[in-house]
């Protein structure tokens, strides 16, 4: 199976969640092993996925949970009248 | 580096499904009390969720106080086909959207994120080589600042599914039930909104790299 940069990039993201078949998943490392660009794309995609997934990148207001369970206790002391 | 959320199906019999199980029969039976507990550990999912679909903070944590309370009034209809936390994410969703749809923005979004979908075809930034931005560039807002604005900029469709995927790792299948879409679905979504996210961002983070890691010169990361 030979793939062209397109094809690649059509499979990049299920390539990372490692979804794609064996046979796929090889022709797909023998694409990246000598194209530079969908190498980049690739490196690239997994890279900003791993800052987006973490703690800092999107953090909770302050104050968020006390607010919240502060509304809750008011409808279940509500719901006890 | 790998990116850590993979498919993993729930498994009906779990430690965690059965004692939540035990805890929301106990709720309905009257110890009310006892859903403060039963939340906390979803509190983070259920805020992000909303706020893929709102995009505003404020809107973000009304409707997440929106959706716990109305988990607490329907609690005794939630039935274990379904993780607990999922169902919560859906109930977020659902709330957020109809957020949206009453302050009448959705309107203009949905035609576009119809196109969107039509649209087979998607490039992503050519880009000769990448030199990996370290986790430590997080510290500095305007990296934080660039990720969150990339999100808010994809359409609500593909917002959504990025955010429960890739931001709160939900595996597919998990994602797709509180989307109300197929697996296969969530996985087309999946592929554009990442392949958008590396358009967007791999060029300004490459343009950007001696402004915005210069602190990071001395640690040992692949930007110098």
């Amino acid at each position: 199976m030979v793939l062209n940069c397109q094809h690649v990039w059509a499979e990049i993201s299920n390539y990372i969640d490692d979804t794609v078949t064996p046979e796929l998943r090889e022709a797909v490392e023998q694409h990246l092993a000598h194209c530079r660009h969908c190498a980049a794309v690739l490196d690239s995609t997994r890279n900003i996925l791993v800052l987006i997934a973490d703690d800092r990148t999107f953090e909770l207001p302050v104050g968020y949970s006390a607010r919240l369970h502060a509304r809750l206790q008011e409808e279940m002391d509500e719901f006890q009248k | 580096m790998t990116v850590k959320a993979q498919i993993s199906p729930s498994l009906p019999g779990d430690s965690v499904a059965a004692r939540e199980s035990g805890v929301i029969a106990r709720i309905v039976a009257g110890e009310r009390e006892r859903f403060h507990e039963l939340v906390r550990p979803y509190e983070k999912a259920v805020y992000f969720a909303a706020l893929s679909v709102l995009r505003n903070p404020q809107d973000a944590e009304d409707t997440a106080q929106e959706t716990m309370l109305k988990a607490l009034k329907n609690l005794h209809q939630f039935r274990a086909d379904a993780k607990f936390s999922t169902w919560l994410v859906a109930i977020a969703i659902n709330e957020a959207r109809a957020r949206l749809r009453h302050a009448r923005t959705i309107k203009f979004e949905t035609i576009a994120d119809a196109t969107e979908e039509i649209d087979g075809h998607f490039t992503p930034a050519v880009i000769s080589d990448w030199r990996e931005v370290p986790l430590e560039a997080l510290e500095r807002k305007e990296l934080r600042e660039l990720l969150q604005q990339a999100i808010a900029s994809l359409p609500e469709m593909y917002r959504e599914v990025l955010i429960l995927r890739d931001v709160q790792e939900i595996n597919i299948a998990e994602t797709a039930l509180a989307l109300g879409v197929s697996e296969g679905v969530v996985k087309t979504r999946l592929r554009r909104a990442r392949l958008m996210m590396q358009k967007v961002l791999a060029p300004q983070l490459a343009s950007r790299r001696s402004s915005l890691f210069r602190l990071f010169k001395k640690g040992g990361g692949s930007w110098f």
